[in-house]
């Protein structure tokens, strides 16, 4: 059995959501983490940071709870090379602390986006690779518009980083990129949300194989 | 010393917000060349430029969309 340690921000609100995504996913447990506490490496095989509103959005998206106490021992658990998913605000973290490359702005046309998107995977080379053709998830958000610069979407091309593509671009993301890796490929972040999406009668099951990626990670 | 810092959004950025208050402006029969959208921060601190550089670096800031500029403005 996997433990996997779901991240709780001031403000952030799929966290239960997450939590049973994993609990159900069979193989895998999932543990509560809190903000202000640091914890050790060792006791996880996993963690996701799932979205909301960590602290109200106020000043950037992501940009406040990227400095919580908890942000270190996740900068430290991503350096041994065990998982690490963030979804939707939780990406927005993962950006503004560095573990990911590129910034989320919002949403070309202004408007907060909750509808069903196609994804389809990109990357090939690592635990996160999904092997449908296209995959049926949710998104809903404000802050959506993933950016990087020339030279960095560039480097993350040729690196395999680009983890996610959408088939229909729905708030103006260079490259029409909704998930990408980071170099080492263990840490993984989407706007779009998975733990909405894991059963057919919640519209699709397709979700489920986010999660299970876990089980692919090293003992 | 009381500092302020202007955060813009970087040339190359899509700045959305600008753009859509430019249309209202626009809309109500103003004329104007563009409109971008940032954020002021106020800081009072007995500390120097240098040390207010350090907390924009820390979180006030994100290089890689925003450009920033500090100013005393009451000693």
């Amino acid at each position: 059995m996997k433990t996997i340690g779901v991240v709780r921000f001031l403000g952030t609100n799929c966290d239960t959501d997450v939590f049973k995504a994993i609990d159900e996913t069979e193989g895998l447990k999932a543990e509560w983490l809190w903000y202000e506490d640091h914890f050790d490496s060792d006791k996880h095989d996993g963690l996701v940071l799932p979205g909301g509103f960590s602290y109200g959005d106020y000043l950037r998206s992501g940009a406040l709870a990227a400095k919580s106490p908890v942000m270190d021992s996740v900068v430290e658990f991503s350096k041994t090379g065990k998982p690490v998913l963030g979804i939707c605000n939780g990406f927005q973290v993962l950006c503004e602390s560095g573990l990911l490359p590129g910034a989320l702005l919002k949403n070309k046309n202004l408007n907060f986006i909750d509808r069903w998107v196609d994804l389809t995977p990109e990357s090939t080379t690592s635990i996160w690779s999904l092997t449908k053709n296209t995959y049926k998830v949710p998104v809903a958000h404000g802050d959506g518009c993933y950016y990087v610069d020339d030279a960095t979407l560039s480097e993350l091309k040729e690196n395999d980083q680009i983890w996610l593509t959408y088939g229909d671009n729905p708030n103006g993301s260079v490259g029409d990129i909704a998930g990408v890796l980071n170099k080492e490929k263990n840490v993984a972040g989407l706007m779009p949300h998975p733990e909405r999406a894991m059963y057919k009668w919640m519209g699709s099951s397709d979700g489920a194989g986010f999660f299970q990626s876990f089980l692919k990670g090293g003992q | 010393m009381k500092y302020g810092l202007r955060v813009m959004p970087k040339k190359d950025v899509l700045d959305s917000q600008g753009r859509a208050v430019k249309k209202v402006l626009e809309r109500a029969g103003f004329s104007l060349e563009e409109c971008r959208v940032g954020r002021y921060v106020e800081i009072e601190s007995d500390k120097s430029k240098d040390e207010l550089m350090k907390m924009a670096d820390y979180v006030l800031y994100n290089p890689l969309i925003e450009d920033i500029h500090i100013n005393e403005i009451e000693a």
